[in-house]
């Protein structure tokens, strides 16, 4: 879907990686590994456009990202470190801001299936780290676009939201999509690993 | 059509190399064309019938008011070739522009308000020229607190051009405004001696200080953004032989 | 999820109406700024009539100015601490228009409140009766350019952490022209002269703010999430 070619990332003079080449593929689960600071979120937002300095190459299904934003911005869904809650709304008008096209009953079974069940008009700032973290991933039950980008998706979340997750991470790749994300955990899924710092991909 | 030069004008190090052969014609140019200038008008143009000797400022002030202007779009094109384009070299030139068109302006203000003493019998009214002039000293002081906040270079840049830009399209809407504003409020008996009606032996010495002030800002410019070239650069292999070889 | 782009608007829109309206502060502090400065006035300068008459319509202008300053700065901040600016920079729609409206509900919670608020500042400063139309509708188009120009200045220090003052000075010398024609408006109706020339003229400033200022905010809030 999305390949990469000679990308690099250079901040405040400073080079992070270059050289980075490699295609996420449809019914790929790509994990971005490394240390902090190496640059797995900057690497992140290059992918997703919302940073757009970089050397290298983007292409979108072979075309080249700047000439078609407009489908590749359809296609994708970012959640990042700050996935874009808003604290003063409640988690049923936040999900429905993000997917207004899906009904009440939808969207109640998204909060339901990551464990939201009767928290869907309590407002975001009454609940916790875990229980907002899952408000922004109750997106993907409702979510269309096959390109998922994910920053740290497991942190916060207990066991059950982790598994979850993992399950419709991988029933997502079984239908022919992307999921790209970085964690820190591992991660219990057949996944192709990326390493930033040594640039190695490791199959699964 | 060949692009090389641009792209060479894009490096700091060739801009740094090729300038540092121009700069003692230009300074020699700026230094005959600013003391024949200053001479002409100061000791030989012909008295003014109404002001006396004091219209003399206007060797200094004239120039120095046209270029605190003209320096304003020179930095906001420089900014934009260096966002469209994503010059460095560029965005050098812009951030080293900002300071000398605040200096510009600043002098231009001191220097009318000098001039309003003997003329109006004070420092400071409010005209709508000295209002704009004003004006654009603060547009010139937003650009450089705005450089000075952002810790990532390229930002900055970018940052200071869009603000610099969004004043290039409102300079005139600006300077317009305090021009109807001043009408409005028909200020008192007080009147600009203007230049049109101005005698050639007063205007060619002035032309001449135009032409010097012109020189002069090009060389502090390239003055300026050498030092921040040698400044940013300062890692690099070449700067280093530089500082090795003095 | 497919959404065109009138509807995308229209979900910004509401989105930032439901939370403006849920902060009370957005759109209550502005106004008690605007109420207490004006309070101050005569107490600063005497409670003659005569000479606050004289400087009523400047002074209401240019506190409701200030006043609009002092908000510009949460304009994108919630949106760039809490992630959703990243998702508009990601949208697949024009960040302006998204932009577009964003800035319509800053002004529908500031801009509008402070104009409704102007009779009752006038009556205070007691300004004459024929000044009362012109400042209400000097304010009500000229508040809009100012949110407009304002969120350039919101747009551009976003990233920055003391963004507040640094608003001010880089935004208020744009003020300047929406001042001169929103005040001289007034005054020029309680001197009793012709003022509708200057209303026309704010329409024009509030035009062009309309179709440049969204372009300059995206191109600025770009700039601000690079880095």
């Amino acid at each position: 879907m999305l390949a990469l070619k000679d990308l690099s990332c250079e901040r405040d003079n400073r080079l992070l990686f270059e050289g980075l080449s490699v295609t996420f593929g449809a019914g790929d689960i790509w994990h971005i590994d490394g240390p902090n600071g190496v640059g797995k979120t900057s690497l992140l937002r290059q992918i997703t456009g919302v940073s757009r300095y970089h050397g290298g190459e983007l292409r979108w299904r072979g075309r080249d990202v700047a000439e078609c934003r407009y489908e590749f911005a359809q296609s994708l869904v970012y959640i990042g470190h700050t996935p874009g809650i808003k604290k003063a709304l409640s988690a049923r008008e936040n999900l429905h801001h993000y997917c207004p096209a899906a009904d009440t009953s939808a969207l109640e079974g998204a909060l339901a299936e990551l464990g939201l069940y009767g928290f869907e008009d309590v407002p975001c700032f009454r609940l916790s780290a875990g229980q907002l973290r899952r408000v922004a991933l109750a997106r993907l039950a409702l979510a269309s676009e096959p390109f998922w980008v994910l920053d740290e998706p497991f942190t916060a979340l207990d066991v059950h939201a982790i598994a979850a997750l993992e399950q419709r991470l991988s029933a997502h790749a079984a239908r022919g999509g992307c999921v790209v994300l970085t964690s820190h955990q591992p991660v219990n899924l057949p996944v192709q690993r990326l390493a930033l710092g040594d640039y190695s991909v490791v199959p699964a | 059509m060949n692009w090389q030069w641009f792209h060479r004008l894009g490096s700091p190090r060739w801009f740094y190399e090729k300038t540092g052969r121009w700069l003692p014609w230009l300074a020699t140019l700026t230094a005959v064309l600013m003391s024949v200038g200053l001479i002409w008008g100061l000791a030989f143009a012909p008295v003014d019938f109404k002001q006396g000797n004091s219209f003399r400022i206007i060797y200094i002030h004239v120039p120095v008011s046209f270029l605190a202007l003209a320096g304003y779009y020179i930095m906001a094109i420089s900014g934009a070739v260096g966002y469209i384009w994503k010059m460095k070299l560029a965005d050098m030139v812009m951030k080293s522009a900002a300071p000398i068109g605040a200096a510009l302006t600043f002098l231009a203000l001191v220097s009318g308000a000098i001039w309003g003493k003997p003329t109006w019998g004070t420092y400071w009214v409010w005209d709508a020229r000295i209002t704009s002039m004003l004006v654009l000293f603060f547009l010139y002081l937003g650009i450089m607190a705005l450089q000075v906040s952002f810790t990532n270079q390229q930002q900055a840049a970018s940052a200071s051009t869009i603000l610099a830009l969004v004043g290039c399209a409102n300079i005139p809407i600006i300077y317009k405004s305090v021009d109807i504003w001043n009408t409005l409020h028909q200020p008192a008996t007080i009147k600009f001696t203007s230049a049109p009606s101005m005698h050639p032996d007063m205007f060619y010495p002035l032309l001449v200080m135009i032409v010097a002030m012109y020189c002069f800002y090009a060389l502090v410019l390239i003055l300026f953004t050498r030092a921040e070239i040698v400044n940013r650069e300062r890692q690099t292999r070449w700067v280093q032989a530089l500082n090795e070889g003095q | 999820m497919s959404v065109g782009l009138a509807q995308a608007m229209g979900l910004q829109f509401t989105q930032d109406w439901k939370l403006a309206v849920r902060s009370r502060s957005d759109w209550a502090n502005p106004m008690i700024f605007f109420v207490l400065v004006i309070t101050l006035l005569p107490l600063g300068i005497g409670p003659e009539v005569k000479q606050l008459a004289a400087i009523a319509p400047g002074m209401i202008w240019i506190v409701a100015l200030l006043a609009t300053l002092l908000s510009l700065d949460a304009m994108f901040r919630s949106d760039w601490d809490d992630g959703s600016l990243e998702q508009m920079l990601i949208s697949p729609h024009p960040l302006p228009m998204l932009v577009l409206s964003k800035i319509a509900v800053h002004w529908l919670v500031t801009g509008l409140p402070l104009t409704l608020l102007s009779p009752l500042l006038g009556l205070m400063l007691s300004l004459p009766e024929a000044g009362y139309l012109p400042l209400i509708v000097s304010l009500f188009i000229g508040s809009a350019c100012l949110s407009f120009i304002g969120a350039i200045g919101a747009a551009l220090t976003v990233a920055l952490r003391q963004g507040g003052l640094l608003i001010s000075l880089i935004i208020m010398p744009f003020y300047v022209p929406v001042l001169i024609f929103g005040a001289s408006a007034a005054m020029r109706a309680v001197q009793g002269f012709e003022y509708h020339g200057l209303l026309v003229m704010l329409g024009g400033f509030l035009a062009l703010a309309v179709a440049g200022a969204p372009f300059a905010v995206a191109a600025a809030l770009r700039i601000s999430s690079e880095g």
